[in-house]
């Protein structure tokens, strides 16, 4: 190889954490200070590695970057990494929140710590993985293996009801993602190949499509999640610790997106134009459905996590958009929602550290005592509702743009999402910060630590950067997605055309 | 064809084993306090042999009168055999050293099961397939019920004698309908009587026969409908044959099943196809569904070796050498699996109460022996396919040729299975990881005991990386094409 495999190394650098973690020993506050440090440290170390990409990436180029290939498995399947531009910001949004993660569960976290880090660690090599890989089966190995991790970090250091929620995590992917290795056994069978850029090219059969397209989408609507097979997320993010939360909204779920950006567009655009309609109705659905349930929440985990499953109802959208306004904007409305729903995930858990209780009827007029945190709160309140300036916004306009150019109707109804977000929103954050501070339990409550701001004040920084100045993401994608978009419609057109033969005859 | 003088140089394996049982039984007997040195012995023994099985060759040679025939797949799936007699003579020893209860039978017995076994998965003919199998079977029989003053173990050793029995008639009856409306009983032969009816196709009375046959293998194999003394013998034997129970004698069995199918009926695959679906099918489910309930973990292993038993077969209908060669990978990574979950439940171990057996005494076992639980744990999501680990690659194997061949139904009902069966699998995990810890259990201090679930922990860990994985599979490929070109 003639360059260093940067790839290779930002994936695997958590591992080598994990084993530096696992040969720590000593006594039992030894042990945990030195995992901390270790863990934090492989994060930042790999934050600082994935900069290269940040830099180095070209964006004039719609092919994959920093390619690596390796014999693996024998027989067309291989060891191949790469970046395009849809995929490097989701590598560098992974990057950027695991040291976050880590941070905040410095403190709450008291049992089994060194268990802990190992999990996040190992989580993180798998993320990077998914998103880095350009092979079917690499691909499959990564995005099943995550759910191990996220199993026992729901599972451990979860709240009462853990075992009920990692169970349903774990066995629902896994229904969704069994159904999709059917699939891309069939794909391999007939392209004879796992390689991701070939298959790209690849034409299956419209027929084909059509059921590649549904076990594919199985797997992706879950981890998505969609409507109506959502319902796993609400309970595993009640029951996660804070860490574990946002990984699951600033990471996890960005793999479903990643997943139909990269799989069910390209390979599968028959299909993908065909059952279009199915997309729209559920993505609908669900933007109108859980924001109404959002409103009737008492749980303030429970609330964020429906309004995540709204906020990727605007995702699939954008991508079924087939337009690069839908596309850019579904992408911008995903890296958005990994810092924003990540962050909301944060202010929970500030305040769950002091009470202990996330229910929303035992706060109120927190801004009497906790200004800097009312503040911050504020920000990403406005920040999830879609305020000019923010992220959100940059994404949710651009999305609404793209659909609208397909069918005013879905517009119409997506914009419903927008409304009901200020209003859920809005209400939790009045319930909360706002009010007379009368209970008791409440009035000895600390304002953020040093930390905690040193935790957000990057979310801050990035989603007003998002929100103001989005060219500088928009720069890395935009190629791609152009590209993305443009094969979409030759092989639309080609579909046509042949159609258009059979019918002639 | 019938030579003078046979040819034994591809038998000397069997004959070494043999002669080294009759050796090891003199010392048994004229030597006191042996157990530990007939033990060493065995598995010196075995060792040996395994290096003899691998110097034969993988060319396909016949001898004895064409009865016995050895080539690259044999020579795959003895090794798979020989690796687990020898693993489970080293966990025995050191079982039985604990127990109190040492006798040197043990270990000649299993040595002679494994005899049995090398001429199973060698048998080219009727008679040599059922010699094999009567071999095998009765040092079994006596290895279950080995603990004699115990209920339980009795209970298991009479069960699986009468079904074994049983299933041995079947077989025999099989056979001898066979031979009566085909002429021969050697397996080249009926293939070429097969291939040479023409249009008329095969008698029915040897299709009758050949469901007989495979009625009798599926009882070894333990596939469904023929599984019902699983549990109970699995339960009812000492931890170190039910190890030994779960992996040796079904490598065998599906070692002579594939032979069975592929070379003397490959003519008739589409006759027996739909059996062995059914049987494939049949057991995943079983085997994924009946788990869910069970207390016990040998019972629970029982169950879930029932579903891997349905995985396996699954690469046979593909009808080809890949689906061959997945059977073959299958069965290896089904071994490391199985045996090294075997050691950490013969770990469980209390002061007062001896060996327990019950999933909840695993409650908490993250707590107080984290080695212990962390190996488990990898030993139960590999059971359960999850990647990067080996079982991922196991199920891999067979549900290619399976997609290939354009059973898609059955690819989606295998994958289902194996969902419901993760189920049952991360019960255990999460009660060793989410519950409240009970009781602790004495340390592992046999250090073979440490060595053998290491290493096949690190290598369930490890089959990912092709360096490791790779030997594996082409070897199984290169094996599985010696048996059928295609």
């Amino acid at each position: 190889m003639e360059y260093f495999p940067i790839l290779f190394a930002i994936t695997f650098l958590p591992l080598l954490g994990v084993l530096i973690i696992l040969g720590i020993s000593g006594e039992k506050e030894i042990v945990e200070r030195n995992a901390r440090n270790a863990a934090l440290l492989t994060t930042v170390a790999t934050f600082l590695f994935s900069m290269v990409l940040w830099f180095s990436f070209d964006k004039n180029t719609a092919g994959f970057q920093f390619v690596e290939e390796a014999e693996w498995l024998g027989s067309g399947i291989k060891y191949k990494m790469g970046v395009d531009g849809i995929s490097v910001l989701f590598v560098l949004l992974t990057t950027f929140i695991m040291p976050i993660c880590i941070l905040c569960g410095w403190n709450t976290i008291k049992s089994r710590v060194k268990e802990y880090m190992i999990a996040f660690l190992l989580l993180e090599c798998f993320m990077i993985g998914v998103f880095c890989s350009l092979d079917l089966v690499l691909f499959y190995v990564f995005f099943e293996a995550g759910l191990i991790p996220m199993f026992f970090i729901i599972g451990v250091w979860g709240g009462d009801n853990r075992v009920y929620a990692a169970y349903k995590l774990f066995l629902y992917t896994l229904l969704g993602s069994v159904l999709m290795l059917v699939a891309m056994l069939y794909m391999y069978g007939q392209a004879g190949t796992t390689d991701i850029p070939t298959l790209m090219q690849y034409s299956f059969e419209p027929h084909a499509q059509i059921w590649l397209f549904l076990a594919f989408f199985a797997s992706f609507a879950v981890k998505m999640p969609m409507w109506p097979v959502h319902t796993w997320l609400p309970d595993a993010h009640v029951q996660a610790p804070t860490a574990g939360s946002v990984i699951l909204a600033g990471i996890l779920l960005k793999m479903g997106g990643y997943g139909f950006l990269r799989f069910s567009l390209p390979m599968f655009p028959v299909a993908s134009e065909e059952l279009a309609w199915l997309i729209y109705s559920l993505s609908c659905i669900a933007i109108i459905y859980t924001s109404l349930v959002a409103l009737r929440q008492t749980d303030m985990k429970k609330l964020i996590a429906y309004s995540s499953v709204a906020h990727m109802g605007f995702v699939t959208l954008g991508i079924f958009a087939f337009n690069v306004q839908g596309i850019e904007g579904a992408i911008i409305v995903m890296l958005a929602h990994g810092f924003v729903a990540s962050a909301l995930f944060l202010c929970v858990g500030v305040i769950y550290d002091r009470l202990h209780t996330r229910d929303i009827d035992r706060y109120g007029g927190l801004v009497n005592i906790m200004p800097r945190y009312a503040f911050v709160f504020m920000f990403f309140t406005m920040a999830s509702v879609g305020l000019p300036g923010t992220g959100n916004f940059v994404g949710e306009i651009l999305v609404l743009i793209g659909i609208f150019k397909v069918s005013s109707w879905v517009a119409f109804f997506a914009l419903f999402g927008v409304i009901l977000s200020a209003a859920y929103m809005l209400y939790l954050y009045r319930r909360v910060v706002f009010g007379e501070l009368i209970k008791e339990d409440l009035k000895n409550m600390l304002d953020m630590d040093r930390r905690e701001i040193f935790i957000f004040a990057p979310l801050v920084i990035l989603t007003l950067w998002m929100g103001i100045y989005p060219a500088t993401f928009m720069d890395f994608m935009h190629v791609s997605v152009e590209n993305l978009v443009v094969q979409h419609e030759v092989s639309m057109a080609t579909y046509h055309a042949t159609i258009e033969i059979v019918a002639g005859n | 064809m019938t030579e003078l003088f046979p040819n034994i140089n591809i038998a000397y394996g069997e004959i070494f084993l043999s002669f080294g049982a009759l050796m090891l039984l003199m010392i048994g007997v004229f030597k006191n306090n042996s157990v530990n040195l007939v033990s060493w012995i065995a598995v010196g023994l075995i060792a040996v042999t395994l290096f003899l099985t691998v110097a034969a060759g993988s060319e396909q040679t016949y001898t004895f009168s064409n009865l016995f025939v050895a080539d690259g797949f044999t020579r795959f799936m003895k090794v798979l055999v020989l690796l687990a007699a020898a693993l489970a003579v080293i966990m025995s020893r050191e079982f039985f050293r604990l127990e109190g209860d040492e006798r040197f039978e043990f270990p000649i017995l299993l040595v002679l099961a494994t005899v049995g076994m090398m001429v199973m998965v060698s048998a080219n003919d009727l008679m040599s397939l059922y010699m094999g199998i009567e071999l095998q079977s009765l040092s079994l029989y006596v290895l279950a019920a080995f603990k004699r003053d115990s209920e339980r173990s009795t209970e298991a050793g009479l069960k699986y004698f009468v079904l074994g029995a049983l299933s041995s008639g079947i077989l025999l009856y099989g056979c001898s309908l066979i031979y009566g409306f085909i002429g021969s009983t050697n397996f080249s032969s009926i293939a070429v009587a097969l291939s040479n009816m023409g249009e008329s196709g095969p008698p029915i009375g040897a299709i009758v026969g050949l469901v007989f046959v495979l009625s009798g293998l599926a009882f070894k194999i333990s596939a469904v409908p023929f599984h019902m003394w699983t549990p109970d013998v699995y339960e009812g034997s000492q931890t170190p044959v039910t190890a030994f129970f779960a992996v040796a004698p079904k490598v065998a069995a599906l070692a002579l099943l594939s032979r069975t199918l592929y070379v003397p009926f490959g003519e008739m695959s589409g006759s027996w196809s739909q059996v062995v679906i059914f049987m494939s099918v049949a057991s995943m489910l079983l085997g994924s569904f009946a788990a869910i309930m069970q207390t016990n973990i040998k019972r629970l292993m029982a169950y879930s070796s029932i579903g891997h038993v349905g995985f396996a077969l699954l690469g046979l209908i593909a009808g080809n050498a890949e689906g061959l060669r997945g059977v073959m990978v299958y069965m290896f990574i089904y071994l490391i699996m199985n045996v090294g979950m075997f050691v950490c439940i013969m770990s469980m171990r209390r002061k007062e109460d001896g060996m327990v057996e019950d999933i909840k005494e695993l409650s908490g076992l993250s707590k107080n022996h984290p080695i212990m639980a962390a190996f488990i744990s990898i030993f139960m999501f590999s059971l359960a396919g999850v990647p990067p680990l080996a079982g991922f690659f196991a199920k891999w194997y067979v549900i290619i040729p399976i997609v290939n061949a354009g059973y898609f139904s059955l690819a989606v009902v295998a994958v289902l299975a194996s969902v419901i069966g993760a189920y049952y699998y991360i019960r255990i995990v999460k009660v060793m990881y989410f519950d409240e810890p009970a009781e602790e259990f004495v340390p592992q201090k046999s250090k073979p005991m440490k060595i053998i679930a290491t290493l096949l922990a690190i290598l369930v860990l490890a089959f990912i990386i092709p360096q490791i994985s790779g030997p594996v599979i082409e070897s199984a490929s290169s094996a599985a094409l010696t048996l059928r070109q295609n």
